[in-house]
């Protein structure tokens, strides 16, 4: 049996440090205050390890229980409360485990920062939130760890608000997530009005009185119901899991100091989407329209966010773009309704990606806080940890077998290609095509920083102060690998991104693992099909070398290679040749642009215009002083009848008496 | 119930605390402000007391008084509450200390008068909540105008005069046409009592009339678009205390008389007429949205976010007529809960943002946003608070702000999608200019020398402060109690306006 | 013998005599105040007049309080007199247009 004391001491063990940190982060300083969140998370993360193993292995049945009502109107109630089955168990670990070892890196990465303890409460806090998110038995505190990520997100890329590029990447999270939410609310509100009920297992229950309920949304064009709840809850997922076209925040959140990028913007936060959607899957599977919307949003981003990676500088920037492709990949697979797909592709993501970035930190410590790549190469030599764990992440990225990656992925390949929803051809050749995108990006990566000659030079007398060059490229002593604060978290997430996926991969995809957690109809369900044809994990492997992704990856893997270790040249070349279409993905297919000019720039002349016009000029201006000047005129002319002199007001009177008197007299009484 | 007269002494107490305050006089400004906080303290303490004597499962008027006042015109001094008025009154006395102890060293001229005007504005807004008796709600909706206008008159920026004149024109005018209401309902009925009002029989034509009378009178109040615009001016040339009071108390009254004049007791007009008020209260949520969008005066920029959460309150008490003639009477209830709550939560949000620009204002002497920048380094903890509060304003979960606005968007859903949609179109535009004022405020670099010499916030600024986070965060993270207070009332309202009075 | 319509007529006379003054005169407020008294005792001929034809003493009685409230009247307008001039060193009354709006 699950306690409810365990559940609640995962959840506030993180809180509690966070406070503490925040709070009071003066007085117990900085081994304080890593102290305390790193004992925190390390709680959560121990008793989130017991309450799996329970779950799977000591077979507690799945805990569901409110902890206390939040409100309660008529029939409408909304309550804090766990649900804690195999799906929120198993990202249970995943988001403490990740944060634990973000935790224990961020003491050698920020080990010269101001704001170290201040980084510490913010890092516990979201390992707070993130945990109210999966545990949650309900909307309303799914939606609370959902904005409380978020807003912790904001709080984190902004961290060093005195780059103002850093503060307005904060605030541009925020607002697009925000626009992800306006859906998500109303997603909520529309599964409360159909459904009944916040709480999941109630409105689940209640799911299949869905169907053949419409709503028009459009005048005459019925909606299916169940399509509208899922494709405004998707919504929210494509803002937080930055999906297009709502994906413009996720590489300018690279700003944030780059434990943030691996824990919340690679690992967790960014994966809460595909959770949430995973969780709705008894709504989900009620409507082909939305996991068609689901599928081809996903496998969109996997293929064309991809491409910006290979026209990226910024290391950093490279990895957050294969995020944005990896997190389409995830998408893809819930439309295809291969739920457990998705989320084993998360699992093994969360690990391998945030052993990139971690390692691209490293990279970023040695290089005195260098982000270009075009500064770096033939770090291999200084950094072989750090190099060898990259290896390992890199090739898990790509998908090679046995690494993690590779059976996550090859995974939702097939189920997308073994989908029949509306647009699975589509998306079956974006997910395919992305294979090559990916390595092609990933070793382009690989090969600028640790291999070749390097482009950086050394120079002791060059630049001052600890993160201060003078120009780019020149570091004042050379590069070395880093503390074993930041090299064992690299080894321990390189474990998993090895081995997890061969473990894993059959009990999550085939065993039936998530049970009643995740629900598929028969017509759905492209898993089973797949089972029959999966012999064991070792198997998969062998037999992967026939197909066509795995040697998509190596054609990628070896392109790169040529271009970037024996033609470096080569690269320029054909950026250049490419000319227009190299451009237009240089520059993100203009999104940015577009949203800048059109939403940015057109609120702000919008409520000028409203303020100006509307308000100080029409409302204002003409009703409310427009009313006291016509007072104020009438008044001017009407004090011209004052003249000052007495004998005028006098003659006044006598005349009105006499007027007075005249009418008493000569009108007639009643 | 035969107890003490405690609505008499939350009313009173306040007002003669006053006197004591005027004689210390302008010598001995530390006396006045002791004597105040001490009248203050003494009313919450009232209030609190209060509390635990209150029934929270009935609906009916508690704490009732009644004596004939003027007898000729049947008129009583008759008080009494239930739990919308409780909460507000509550938000009334709690707030009031925290103005007195906000304006501890902020006012120093006349301080006396400063802080008896205070009390007396504390005593007669507790009144207009309290009141039973329609003649004795209008008289103290508009004796409160008095110190009110005082308050921005005599201790205000440089445009107080014209602000001042502004704001009492601008709640005269409406209430004119309250007046004329109230009289024709007097002449029917024979009786100035509310609660039989409710049950007079009204035909629709004089409904409607009575319908738009109140809601002119109220609406200004509130405000909703488009009578708001003295509310920008009101509040920007206001001392912070006045601001503070006239966001978090004063913007209540509106919305209170809607619920007690206009919903009541005209049913069947405000049901015929409800898309309107949902009209201008999403209007009010977007277009004043976007304007707040483009302020250079924080203080504007807060005024014109309260005029879009205020429509918010609106929204959720004219969304319940839609639900009530779709039979959907849970929803109903939780849009009318939500407009209370949101109210509440926005009384201490946004008394909060006041205190946070006075706390700004106090040391640099601008409300300019672009004077600002940095004050995360300068201010660390007035950085906390800020952001904290900054996130309230955007209805953050976990706040007090997201509360209400959830509650109202659920059931803004089960009337409309398209209602909820644009209702929900606060999320993003509520984000946007709260954030972006943050970003420029609290972020970035010091704008100037004088921004790096900002000390960060007192003790005493800390304590008024953390009182507001305090009571936003408990709300957020469990707005039950709260709920449960107004939970009969509510359910009782909502029942009211089900019975047609044709 | 003497009718009440000689009393009034006189009465009239007289008030006309001060509305006259008041119009004609221009230059000084001294007689702008004369014509007020006159006006006055036009007031004060007809009380008395009606209360003797009448039988009725408490017209004569009102006619005291008359006289007294004129004289208080005229005392304090010469005093307010004294000092506009002492203001104005003037005394002509179309100088003295404060109140023009």
């Amino acid at each position: 049996m699950i306690s409810t004391a365990t559940l609640l001491a995962i959840v506030l063990a993180p809180l509690a440090g966070a406070i503490l940190a925040g709070l009071l982060g003066r007085k117990i300083g900085r081994t304080g205050a890593h102290s305390v969140t790193i004992l925190g998370v390390g709680i959560a993360c121990i008793l989130s390890i017991r309450v799996l193993y329970q779950l799977v292995w000591g077979g507690a049945p799945a805990y569901n229980q409110d902890i206390y009502t939040w409100f309660q109107i008529g029939g409408i109630g909304a309550n804090v409360g766990f649900l804690v089955d195999r799906l929120s168990a198993m990202m249970m670990v995943v988001v403490t485990f990740v944060s634990l070892m973000v935790h224990v890196y961020t003491v050698g990465y920020m080990a010269d920062d101001d704001g170290y303890q201040r980084f510490f409460s913010y890092i516990a806090l979201f390992t707070f939130f993130m945990l109210m998110l999966v545990m949650s038995n309900n909307f309303l505190q799914l939606f609370f760890g959902w904005e409380g990520v978020g807003l912790v997100s904001y709080l984190l890329i902004g961290f060093w608000f005195k780059k103002p590029s850093a503060s307005y990447a904060g605030m541009k999270a925020f607002i697009v997530n925000r626009v992800g939410d306006l859906g998500f609310v109303l997603g909520i509100a529309a599964a409360l009005h159909f459904l009944g009920s916040l709480d999941y297992s109630t409105a689940f229950a209640h799911a299949p009185s869905l169907t053949g309920q419409t709503v028009e949304v459009i005048g005459g064009h019925p909606w299916s119901a169940a399509t509208l709840i899922c494709i405004l809850l998707f919504i929210g997922a494509m803002g937080k899991s930055a999906q297009v076209p709502l994906h413009v925040w996720l590489p300018d959140s690279m700003e944030g100091p780059t434990p943030i990028s691996a824990l919340i913007h690679a690992a967790t936060m960014v994966t809460a989407g595909v959770f949430m959607v995973a969780r709705m899957s008894p709504l989900f599977e009620l409507s082909g329209t939305a996991l068609s919307v689901v599928m081809v949003t996903g496998a969109t981003g996997a293929f064309f966010l991809g491409l910006i990676g290979i026209t990226q500088f910024d290391i950093k920037r490279v990895i957050a773009y294969s995020t944005l492709s990896q997190l389409g990949y995830m998408m893809a697979a819930l439309g295809a309704s291969a739920y457990a797909a998705g989320i084993f592709h998360l699992m093994t993501h969360a690990f391998f990606k945030a052993l990139l970035f971690l390692g691209a930190g490293s990279v970023i410590m040695a290089m005195h806080h260098e982000q270009d790549m075009r500064h770096m190469g033939g770090l291999r030599r200084y950094m072989p940890i750090t190099y060898a764990t990259m290896w390992i992440g890199s090739l898990a990225l790509c998908g090679i077998p046995p690494f993690a990656g590779f059976y996550s992925k090859d995974a939702i390949i097939e189920a997308v290609g073994a989908s029949h929803v509306w647009g699975a051809g589509y998306a079956y050749w974006c997910v395919l095509l992305g294979v090559f995108v990916t390595a092609t990006y990933t070793f382009r990566m690989m090969h600028l920083t640790f291999h070749g000659a390097p482009r950086f030079r050394v120079d002791p007398h060059a630049g001052h102060g600890h993160d201060g060059h003078a120009e780019p490229g020149v570091l004042t002593h050379a590069p070395h690998e880093t503390p074993w604060v930041v090299t064992v978290p690299l080894v321990l997430l390189a474990i998993p991104s090895l081995a997890i996926g061969y473990f894993a991969a059959r009990p999550l995809l085939y065993g039936g693992f998530f049970g009643s957690a995740i629900s598929v109809l028969p017509a759905h369900d492209v898993l089973a099909g797949m089972a029959a044809e999966f012999h064991g994990p070792l198997a998969l492997a062998v037999h992967s070398v026939a197909t066509t992704p795995f040697w998509l990856a190596i054609a990628g893997i070896a392109l790169t290679s040529y271009i970037y270790l024996l033609k470096p040249t080569l690269a320029g070349t054909i950026s250049k040749a490419l000319g227009p279409l190299y451009r237009i993905v240089d520059h993100k297919f203009y999104f940015d642009e577009l949203y800048t000019a059109l939403f940015a720039r057109g609120s702000v002349a919008l409520g000028k215009a409203l303020w100006k016009g509307a308000d100080a000029g029409a409302i204002d201006g003409l009703v409310v002083n427009g009313s006291a000047s016509l007072v104020g005129r009438i008044a001017r002319r009407a004090r011209t009848l004052q003249s000052g002199y007495l004998y005028h007001y006098a003659f006044a009177m006598i005349v009105g008496l006499i007027l007075l008197l005249a009418g008493f007299v000569l009108v007639p009484h009643a | 119930m035969t107890h003490w007269p405690f609505l008499s002494l939350l009313i009173w107490v306040p007002i003669a605390g006053a006197v004591p305050v005027l004689l210390a006089g302008d010598r001995r400004p530390q006396l006045a402000r002791w004597l105040a906080l001490l009248a203050a303290l003494l009313t919450l303490a009232v209030n609190l007391a209060m509390l635990s004597g209150f029934d929270y499962h009935s609906a009916t008027m508690q704490f009732v008084e009644s004596k004939p006042w003027i007898p000729m015109l049947h008129v009583h001094y008759a008080l009494g509450v239930d739990g919308i008025a409780m909460a507000l009154i509550l938000l009334t006395t709690i707030t009031t200390v925290l103005v007195i102890i906000g304006a501890w060293q902020a006012i120093n001229s006349r301080v006396h008068q400063y802080m008896a005007a205070m009390l007396v504005l504390s005593g007669f807004m507790t009144g207009v909540f309290a009141a039973t008796d329609a003649l004795l709600f209008y008289v103290f909706f508009e004796a409160q105008l008095i110190p009110m206008f005082l308050i921005i008159g005599v201790w205000g920026g440089p445009r107080r005069v014209y602000a001042a004149l502004k704001f009492f024109l601008y709640t005269f005018l409406g209430s004119i046409f309250m007046l004329l209401g109230l009289i024709y309902l007097y002449l029917k009925s024979g009786t100035f009592d509310m609660a039989a009002w409710q049950a007079l029989p009204l035909g629709m034509n004089a409904q409607t009339w009575l319908f738009f009378a109140f809601l002119l009178a109220f609406a200004v109040k509130i405000p909703m678009v488009p009578v708001h615009t003295w509310l920008p001016d009101a509040h920007v040339e206001a001392p912070t205390g006045g601001s503070v009071v006239l966001a978090a108390v004063m913007l209540k009254i509106g919305a209170y008389g809607l619920i007690r004049f206009a919903l009541p007791v005209t049913p069947d007009a405000a049901q015929h007429y409800a898309w309107l008020v949902v009209a201008l209260s999403l209007i009010a949520v977007i277009y004043i949205g976007y304007v707040a969008l483009v302020q250079e005066d924080m203080k504007k920029l807060v005024a014109y976010s309260s005029i879009a959460h205020m429509g918010f309150v609106t929204l959720g008490l004219f969304i319940v007529f839609m639900l009530i003639r779709a039979h959907d009477g849970d929803a109903a209830q939780l849009g009318l809960q939500g407009a209370m709550v949101q109210m509440i939560s926005h009384g201490f949000v946004s008394g909060a943002l006041f205190t946070s620009i006075g706390v700004m204002y106090d040391r640099l002497h601008t409300r300019l946003i672009k004077d600002y920048g940095g004050l995360a380094r300068v201010m660390p903890w007035f950085a906390v608070f800020m952001v904290f509060f900054a996130m309230a304003n955007t209805g953050l979960p976990g706040t007090s702000g997201f509360v209400g606005e959830f509650m109202v968007i659920l059931a803004s859903f089960a009337a409309s999608p398209w209602l909820a949609l644009l209702a929900a179109f606060t999320l993003v535009i509520g984000a946007g200019y709260t954030l972006w004022l943050v970003k420029r405020v609290v972020w970035g670099t010091p704008a100037s020398s004088k921004v790096e010499a900002m000390p960060d916030i007192n003790a005493r600024e800390a304590l008024v402060l953390a009182a507001f986070a305090a009571f936003t965060l408990l709300i957020g993270i469990w707005p039950e109690p709260l709920v449960k207070l107004l939970d009969p009332a509510v359910n009782q309202l909502v029942q009211t306006l089900g019975h047609s009075k044709l | 013998m003497i009718s009440l319509a000689h009393f009034i007529v006189l009465g009239a006379v007289l008030f006309c005599i001060a509305v006259a003054g008041i119009f004609i005169n221009r230059k000084n407020v001294i007689v702008l105040l004369m014509a007020i008294e006159l006006m006055l005792l036009a007031v004060n001929t007809n009380f008395i007049a009606f209360s003797r034809f009448f039988g009725d003493v408490s017209g004569q009685v009102f006619v005291f309080f008359i006289l007294t409230v004129a004289a208080a009247e005229s005392a304090i307008g010469l005093a307010i007199l004294t000092l506009l001039f002492r203001n104005r060193r003037t005394i002509n009354v179309a100088e003295f247009d404060d109140l023009r709006g």
